[in-house]
């Protein structure tokens, strides 16, 4: 049965020899939306803002993707998420653009193993090849919007909203094993 | 299934990913008060439902979010082109030629 958000914690959620698929420790989410000259907020964020849709820029513990063509996602440490707040708060007057925190928003999946991208293909009418590695890309799982991030050939990070967490997590914990049996 | 491009990531999708949002280029009214009734009916309801060439609105929900618009053939669903938002209407029989 589908759990209920509340008893999701961070663990491993499922296991077999396909993948794993385990649910992150909370961190710290932004939405930021800007144009023109993005200058003064690289500036306040310390990184570049990587301009093609699905490309990604790390400075330290802070990520950028970038979503849409005025769109980024930020994650960074829970710590962290005031001094991003403030560090854009500073050059608001003058480069207005809109910081959103949303780090309650989502829940992280990690899945990985040999067939992480193999499970992916569960939910998403995407070709997971299409998304290199250090990239990522906003689309679909089964229904649910989620940013799927991949960090390595077989480690991949899936953000969904809370309210599809559970739904998504039967999915994968269903694949896990739907996978390992098909490989006995 | 369709596979649609979507100008903005430049990338060739599944339909999935997108949905559809109606004729493009109808343009609403500067002064809709100054419209007559047949005018604004004209505007909210009346469309072409071509058969052949539609020129058409899409939005890559689950990806950029962005609105664009496409030339599909609604006879054979084919995708002539997709273009920005805001770009001017492709000339159809540039479209036809690179068919051929
Ligand atoms: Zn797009």
């Amino acid at each position: 049965m589908n759990a209920p958000i509340c008893s999701l914690t961070p663990s491993i959620l499922a296991e077999s020899t396909a993948a794993r698929v385990s649910l992150a420790a909370p961190c710290a989410r932004f939405s930021l939306r800007a144009r023109g000259d993005l200058g003064p907020l690289e500036g306040a964020l310390g990184l570049t803002l990587p301009g093609r849709i699905g490309t990604r820029a790390d400075a330290g513990m802070l990520q950028a993707m970038c979503l849409g063509p005025d769109e980024w996602v930020l994650h960074a440490p829970e710590s962290a998420a005031s001094g991003v707040l403030s560090a854009c708060e500073a050059v608001y007057a003058t480069h207005p653009h809109s910081l959103v925190e949303i780090s309650g928003r989502e829940v992280t999946f990690v899945i990985e193993g040999p067939r992480a991208a193999e499970l992916l293909t569960l939910g998403c009418p995407r070709d997971i090849e299409t998304i290199a590695v250090g990239e990522g890309r906003r689309t679909l799982f089964d229904g649910a919007t989620v940013l799927l991030l991949r960090d390595e050939e077989t480690l991949f990070r899936m953000d969904c909203w809370n309210s599809f967490a559970p739904h998504l997590r039967h999915l994968l914990e269903t694949g896990c094993r739907e996978l390992a049996a098909e490989a006995l | 299934m369709l596979l649609i491009r979507c100008p903005y990531c430049e990338e060739t999708l599944p339909e999935a990913e997108f949905t559809y949002a109606g004729e493009a280029h109808i343009i609403r009214p500067e002064r809709p008060s100054d419209q007559t009734d047949e005018q604004w009916e004209e505007y909210l309801f009346i469309r072409t439902n071509v058969k052949g060439a539609h020129y058409e609105r899409w939005r890559h929900m689950h990806g950029c979010g962005r609105f664009f618009n496409a030339v599909r053939d609604t006879v054979s669903d084919r995708f002539l082109t997709t273009y920005k938002a805001g770009a001017p209407r492709p000339d159809l029989s540039t479209l036809t030629e690179s068919q051929k």
